[in-house]
Formats: structure tokens, sequence, C-alpha cells
């Protein structure tokens, strides 16, 4: 490169007004140093000098330019405060819209896991070949799996588990996990005291010992720093407390507040068709999530050699455990990333179109101003300066929107993830905020700033030249009003395919009634109550005292409550009717107390309820759903028929209404109720009613204190937990569905509003450029009805034309939304006229005043101004 | 744009570099290397100011009225015909003015205080 140009590079760096008036002057001033330097050393010595004296005057000459700017800015904005204030609002919205939308994606999908190297981190699945159904983990294949692989620097397991914990005050009900010893380590936390679990602590008849959440910390011990060593009672065994997690610690999920070692009896390892471990695994540094799973498959092929009988056809599913996200969370955050960036998109084109229609009004003022000797680079600096300054007050306010969004955010977290904390306006998502005030400011800034200034001349001066009427800015502005109406389309669409869902889930029938129902656990801890006959005392006594209430009507207790547990699945099978390949044998299996279909008011088609004479002694009995008559004795009358479940025969007395076990929007197994007191001592702990429902006549949430005293008084170390309205649990069913809805839909209401302001601008510019066109042809005898007609055929227009991109656009954001649709296919129709009818709504609001101000011009009037 | 009948004080301290630039202008117009030369020189080659330097400081010191661009050229023959010439207004040479009694009286009190030997 030659010296001189270099130069010229380098004077680059200078701002081009200050370029204009002294580069001349700078290069003459250099080539004369260059000559009078002498000798190699001398011209090095020029070089670096005036490198580093071209970079700090270039820098210090770009802040004086940008400080007055800034303060000239802010002196028109102060001016124009209507005009200030609407453009930082609606960019606010834009920006904060994604603020938010960020947030909850960073934390959601993005964000690393809170463990050591979490990407080598799998979790590990038993996969059913003939379903492709994945399940838990047998101890059995965990152990073989564990032994025979080398894919894995470590293999560890672990199980949901709940216990009573007596001794500290009022009995509670706390939820945690079993996990062997090798968990902790393996996914790389420390605790926060004490330590974790050893080998030791890990092997069959260990002495008991317990971590403790940070929350279950602060709570039941205060936060005492000599907690170690505590002694504890968990389900009526002894625990010593060895040490507490810290607050960010969250595995499996955040509702865990105790960790206990698995300690695996030999029994555990007998039947491989138990599974109930999730495995959790770290991937040898270089080894791919593939390798392990086709590793696994060779290992699973021999054990399953090994081990003919033993539940066949079982193989691995090796998935990093980012991935365990849900397909439906994923579509939720995606989808509102997407809309957010729509709000943004329209708000953007709506500012540019404002900002056009503002400079345009400014022209006179720019050309005066490039008569003083301003140049073409330095106006469109200024008008830049002014965007950003509008987009900053915009991302500002934005901000603020956001922060205020998050809390609604928070809820559409899915809470499977084992992250602690919640969604946070950190540096991250600050970071993102700037980034996108910063795209923003130079979308709406620079088309309207390049036109403004474009062929700035003395004819912009001239009196009576009228700002900026031409072809190509009511062009531009057109294409504008196209995107803005097909992007809010989509985000219509979108909104009504989820509410549509929403509907059609609420609707369904969940198979019982929720009116005045209280519910509430009282989990029965084994052994303490594994003799059946106990237990049935403890529910003999609470019901009968809790049916004496006033107001109460009925009163039962069962295994699990439909919704709240969608498991509790046994396998059926009838006498004389073979198992059939492929054919479902699976049951919802539950042990009810009588009155327990009289107190959630689920019919009994045929027979009868379970009574207090269906004792342990006596026949076993059960009470079979509609659709299990149907899958198994269709056309015929079931009562009286055997059905094996639950290691014994039994003879139907009943046929109760189907339920929706699983929650209104899956498909749920047959139910089978069985009597409380027909389960054998010992057997089944997990399937012990638990659950107390309650009808009442009065207000059941009055009824608290008075159940409370019931079940302190038959078990004073009985904790009772979930205390809630039966209602609640149907409601929980559709409350994620709801805050999607009202994300989504706040989002749609918003590009709505702002598509409506965009034709309403651009028509009522529109309408005052051509007031004289207009004043013409009322002259000559044009009604006010066809001026009207003639303004809204152009709103109307440019709204078909933006539809019809809207609706194909519209199809793709269904097809991507399906995951989360139920009953409602992308393509609906009714979503899309309904869609279609709201955007005519909007062209309408959006040309209506400017139709009506049309048909209003003054034709005397117009006509005299020129 | 120019400060006439403006406070020169106002303008106190003046930046050293605008200091040096209204010295090297107080007994004749120069153009920009001039400028840096003279500047050079005065100070036995202690302070070479480079060009970007410059020239910011004059582009200021012209809105301030400092200086002002020279309108006639020099004799043909002196120098190139297409070069800026700048002056001292009557505004810079007060500032100056001003500039050098406060510095006076900076170098008298570091005298009294005994900073500097020589005369008290």
């Amino acid at each position: 490169m030659r010296p001189s140009r270099l130069y010229r590079a380098l004077l680059r760096l200078y701002p081009a007004s200050f370029r204009a008036e002294y580069g001349g002057e700078l290069w003459r001033v250099f080539e004369q140093r260059r000559r009078d330097a002498g000798g190699a050393l001398g011209l090095v010595a020029l070089w670096l000098a005036t490198i580093a004296d071209t970079l700090i005057s270039a820098a210090q000459s770009h802040w004086d330019i940008s400080k007055q700017d800034v303060a000239f800015a802010a002196r028109t904005l102060r001016r124009a405060p209507g005009f200030t204030v609407t453009v930082m609002l609606v960019a606010a919205l834009g920006i904060g819209a994604n603020a938010a939308a960020f947030s909850l994606t960073d934390y959601v999908l993005l964000r690393p896991l809170p463990f050591w190297e979490p990407t080598r981190l799998v979790a590990v699945w038993e996969r059913q070949l003939q379903s492709g159904f994945t399940n838990e983990l047998s101890p059995a294949n965990y152990r073989d799996w564990k032994a025979a692989s080398t894919s894995f620097s470590g293999f560890a397991a672990s199980t949901n588990v709940s216990a009573n914990l007596v001794g500290l005050g009022e009995p509670i009900r706390l939820d945690g996990a079993a996990v062997t010893s090798d968990l902790l380590p393996l996914i790389g936390v420390q605790p926060t005291l004490g330590r974790v679990f050893t080998a030791e602590d890990d092997r069959e008849g260990a002495p008991g010992t317990v971590l403790l959440s940070w929350g279950l910390w602060q709570n039941a011990f205060a936060g005492d720093q000599d907690v170690l060593g505590h002694k504890v009672t968990l389900d009526g065994e002894p625990y010593t407390v060895i040490g507490v997690m810290p607050a960010s610690f969250a595995f499996p999920n955040r509702e865990a507040q105790f960790w206990k070692a698995t300690r695996f009896d030999g029994n555990a390892f007998a039947d491989r068709t138990n599974t109930y471990l999730h495995g959790v695994a770290r991937l040898k540094p270089g080894v791919s999530v593939a390798q392990a799973r086709a590793e696994l498959d060779v290992v699973t092929e021999n054990i399953e050699r090994a081990n003919p009988k033993e539940d066949p056809g079982i193989r691995a599913t090796v998935r990093p455990i980012r991935d365990e996200l849900s397909q439906q969370a994923r579509v939720l955050v995606l989808a509102l990333s997407g809309a957010a960036l729509c709000v943004l998109l329209i708000a953007c084109l709506n500012l540019a179109n404002l900002l056009l229609a503002r400079a345009m009004v400014r022209r006179k003022e720019l050309a005066l101003r490039a008569a003083l000797g301003a140049g073409r680079d330095r106006l469109v600096r200024q008008l830049l300066t002014e965007s950003l300054l509008l987009a900053l007050g915009g991302g500002a306010i934005g901000i603020v929107l956001a922060m205020a969004a998050l809390p609604v955010l928070t809820r559409l977290v899915p809470s499977a993830l084992p992250i602690a904390a919640t969604p946070a306006m950190d540096l991250r998502v600050l970071g993102v905020a700037a980034l996108v005030t910063i795209v923003a400011a130079v979308a709406f800034g620079v088309v309207p700033s390049l036109r403004a200034c474009r062929g700035i001349d003395s004819d912009a001066l001239r009196e009576g030249s009228r700002a900026g009427v031409g072809g190509r800015r009511a062009r531009l502005v057109r294409a504008v009003v196209v995107a803005e109406v097909c992007v809010s389309l989509v985000l219509l669409v979108s909104t009504g395919l989820l509410l549509r869902t929403l509907w059609r889930v609420q609707g369904r029938d969940p198979g019982f009634r929720t009116e005045r129902v209280l519910t509430l656990r009282s989990w029965l801890p084994f052994p303490k109550y594994a003799k059946t006959g106990e237990r049935a005392q403890f529910y003999d006594r609470v019901l009968t005292q809790t049916r004496a209430l006033p107001g109460v009507s009925n009163a039962a207790y069962i295994s699990f409550l439909p919704m709240a547990m969608g498991g509790g699945i046994w396998k059926a099978n009838v006498p004389g009717q073979p198992p059939v390949e492929g054919a479902p044998r699976s049951v919802s299996l539950r042990f009810v107390t009588p009155d327990y279909f009289a107190t959630l008011q689920i019919p009994i088609r045929e027979g009868r309820d379970v009574s207090p004479a269906d004792r342990g002694n006596r026949a076993a009995v059960a009470v079979v759903s509609e659709s299990f008559v149907r899958r198994h004795w269709p056309g015929q009358n079931p009562i009286g028929k055997q059905l094996n479940v639950a290691f014994a025969d039994r003879t139907v007395v009943g046929v109760a209404g189907d339920v929706r076990t699983r929650g209104l929007e899956r498909e749920s197994e047959p139910q089978v109720y069985l009597p409380y007191e027909q389960i054998p001592d010992g057997w089944m702990p997990f399937y012990a009613p638990k659950e107390l429902v309650v009808r009442s006549s009065l207000d059941p949430a009055a009824l608290v204190p008075q159940l409370r005293a019931i079940i302190r008084d038959v078990d004073p170390q009985q904790p009772i937990s979930n205390v809630r309205p039966l209602g609640d649990i149907v409601a929980a069913q559709t409350a994620p569905r709801r805050v999607q809805l009202h994300v989504l839909g706040s989002f749609a209401i918003v590009a709505f509003l702002l598509a409506a302001i965009g034709i309403y601008g651009l028509l009522s510019f529109a309408v005052s450029n051509r007031a004289q066109e207009i004043g013409v042809r009322m002259a000559l005898g044009a009604t006010p009805g066809s001026i009207v007609r003639m303004v809204l055929r152009e709103g109307f227009l440019l709204a078909a034309v933006g539809s019809v991109a809207g609706v194909a656009l519209a199809w793709a954001a269904g097809r991507s939304l399906e995951a989360l649709l139920v009953g409602v296919t992308p393509t609906d129709g009714a979503t899309l006229a309904a869609a279609l009818v709201v955007v005519l709504v909007m062209t309408l609001l959006g040309s209506g005043i400017p139709a009506w101000r049309a048909s209003r011009v003054d034709p005397a009037r117009v006509m005299r101004a020129d | 744009m120019t400060h006439d009948g403006s406070d020169p004080e106002k303008l106190l301290p003046l930046p050293p570099v605008t200091f040096h630039i209204l010295v090297a202008l107080s007994d004749q117009d120069r153009h920009g290397y001039a400028i840096i030369q003279d500047v050079t020189a005065r100070t036995d080659g202690a302070l070479t100011i480079q060009a970007g330097t410059l020239y910011r400081s004059i582009q200021r010191m012209l809105e301030q009225g400092l200086v002002a661009e020279k309108r006639t050229r020099p004799a043909i023959g002196e120098d190139d015909e297409r070069r800026r010439y700048y002056r001292i207004t009557p505004f810079g040479r007060a500032v100056a003015q001003a500039e050098a009694r406060r510095l006076t009286q900076m170098v008298k009190l570091a005298r009294a205080c005994g900073f500097v030997p020589g005369k008290a």
C-alpha cells in the first residue's frame, strides 16, 4: 500500500464533515512532514505519531459531533412531546416483548444447566422395542447396564420419593429423591454444609442419612448452622442430617426438599419389570450420544440373551439432559419468541412510517440547514441520532414492561427443569435488550433519514412545495402497511388456534363434578400402617367424624385423585381372553372406600358401589369403568364377570362412568376400583388410599380446620398436605394454556392495534395530500359517499394483499404450533375466518376516520388555498 | 460565531495546545504546517503538535472566535495559494493575555512558597 493511500484510509476515520473541511490540509501537512522526516527512523516515528494522533482526534471529533447532535435532538424532541411519547411507547412494546421473550428462552432453552460440564450429561431410559414407549430403569437393568457400558465416566440413578417428617413441630409431608451415592459427584454439585453420600451410606441396612434442601433447612431448621448430626424421622425411620445443598440446587426438579441414599435391598434386583429409576450418566470426553446409544443397544441385547425369560424387548434410550424438556415446552417458548419478533417488526415498520412522515414535514428545516453548509451525511447522522435517542427511551420503558411481565412468564416455565432460579432481568437479558434497541433504531431510522435527505436542495425551500408527495414514498408506505396486516394476521391466527384449543379442552367432561369438593392428603407411612386393618381403622374413624360435620354430605378415601396423578397403572387380564399381541391390557388401578363415587358424583351405571362388607376375608370384588366393559365385554352384562388384577381374581359388582384420570388432554386407561380392605397386609404401599375427598353443601374451605382437628385426634403424628378444592386440580389442567394464551394474545392485540394505527396513518396522510384532488372531485359532483368509498377501497385493497400473504404465513405458523394444539387442526377454517374478520375490523377502524375526513373536505377552501 | 465583547476569563484555563497556537499566531499569520514548526521551534523541540490535534483545536478556536481564517492570501510566490492561513482575532489576543496573566499568577504563588528558586 502506498503511503498516500494508507494515510487517506486513516483520514476516513474522521467524521465526514471534518474530513470535508480539513482533509486536504491534513494531507498537505502530512506530506510536508514526510518530506522533512529524513531517514527511515524518522519516518517510522512520524507514522506512529500520526496513527496515534488520528485515532485520538478522530474519536474526539466524533464525540463532539454526537454531543451536539444529542443536544440538538433532545431539544427537537422536547418540542414535539406527543410524537416523542408515541414513538417511545411503540418502541417500548416491541423491545419489551423481546426482552421478556428472551428472558424466558434463555432460561428454558439456552442457559447451561447448573451442573459441571452439563453438555456431557445424558438421561438414560428403557425403551420397549415393541411399543416404542420409554420407561424408567429397573434396578437390575441399571446395575447391569452400568457394569457393562464403557461410554460413561459415571452412571447414577435417582427416584422421586416422599416422606412424612416428624419431630419438628407439625408433622409435614416432604417431596424428595433417593439417589445413588455417585449421583451428586457425577453432576458435580457440592453441598453448602456437610458432605454428600458415600458408598457406605448407600448399602443395604446402612444407617439412614439425609441431605436437606436449602429451603427445608431455612424453613424447618431456621438455617441452624449446627444442623449436621441432627436426627429426624422420615416415615417412621431414623435419619441423620449429613449436609445441606445450595439454594441453586434443584434436582431432579424444584419440588425436591431432601435427598436420601437409594440403599437397594436384595429384593430390588429381582424383578426387571419394576421400573422406577431415572438414569443419569456422564459421557466420557469425546464419546457422542449416538455412540453411547449404540453401545447400550449391544449391552441390552446381551442381557436379553442371558436372561431370556425376564421382560424381553428392552433397549436403551440416551438423550442429552437438556433435551428432556418436552416438545410442547420448546414449541411454546419458540412461539413466544416468534410472536415477540412479529411485534417488534410491526413496531419498527410503524415507527419507520411515522419518522418518515415527520422527516418529510421537516424537509424545509433540513434544506435550510443544508443551505447553511451542513452536508447530507451530517443531516443523516443528525436524524439517526434522533431515532437512536427515541429507541433508547423506548428500550428503557420496554425493560420496565418486561420486568412487569416476568411473574406471568415464570408460570410458563416447565416445572420439570432441574433449575432452582426463576427467569430474571439479568445482564444477558439487558444485553439482548440493548442489541434489540440498536437494531430497532437502525431499522426504523435509516430509511426515513436517507429518504428525507435525498435530493435536498433549494427546491425544498420554495414556498408552496408540498411536503414529500411522491409515488416512491407512497409505495414504500403501502408496502409497510401490507407487511403489518400480514404479520398481525399470523399472530391472530396463532392466538385463535390456541384459544380454540383451550375451549376444546375446557369443554371436555372430566367424568366427575368438582363443585364444593375439598381434597387433602394424609399419606399413611409404612411400616406403621402396613397392616390393612390398621389403615381401615384410621379411614373409618376419620370418615365417620367427617361425615358428622355440618354440611358434609359425602366423604371418602382413594389411592390417587384423578388428574393430580395419572399413573398407578396395572395390567388386568380377563380369564378366557388370552392376551393378544399389541392389545392394550393396562388399567388405572385405584383402591377406594365406599362413597367415593357419590362424593365425586361419578355415576354408577350398573350394579353397586364397593361396600363396607367387602372385607379382606370376603370375595374379592371390583368396580370397573364403562370403557373397561367396552374393551372386554362389549354388549354383555359385565356384572358377575371375572378379571385378574393386583394378584387376585376379582368379580365385577359395578360399572362406573369413565373418568379422565390422565387429564383433559390425554387419553386415559380404563379404570378399575377395588375396595380399600382387599389389599393383603404390607402389599402395594403406594396404592394405599391417601387422598381424602369431602363434598359439603357449605363452603368446603371452611372445613379445613375441623378436618385437621379430626386427623390430629385420630393420629397426632399424621401430617396433612395438598389441601385444595377439587376444582383447582381441574383448573390446573388448563392453567398453562390460559397463561400461554394471555401472553400470545396480548402480543396479538398489540400487533393488531399497531397495524390499525399504521393503516390510519397512511390513509390520513394520503387524504391530506389529496385534499385538493378530492375537492376538485366534489366540485365536479362526487358525493361524500363516493369519496368515502374511494378511501375505504384503498384501505381494503392493502388489507386484502396483506391477508393473502398472511394466510400463507399463518398456515406455516399453525403447523409449527401443532404440538400445542388439541382437537384443532393448524388449518382450522373457523379460526382463519375469525382472524380475517378481525383484520376487516382493523381495516375499517384504520380507514374510517380518514375516509370521513375526506368526505368533509370543503371544495371551496382547498381550491382557494393554491 | 465570535465572542467579541464576551468575557475572555470564561475560556480559562486554556488547553496548552490552544495557548501554543495563539502564541504562534501572535507575530504573523500562518498556515497549519507553519504553526506546527513554530511551536516546535519555540519549545526547542519539546512539543510537536500532531496534525489531527492541530486542526481539531483550530476548528474549536474558530467556533470560539479566537482565530479567523485569513481571507487575503500572501504575496504571489511566497507560498502555496491553496493553503488556509489563520490569524489571531482581538478576542484571541485578549484570551491569550488573560491566560498569560493567570500563568504568571501561578508562578508567583509557586515562588512565594519556594517551589521556584529566584527573585521573590
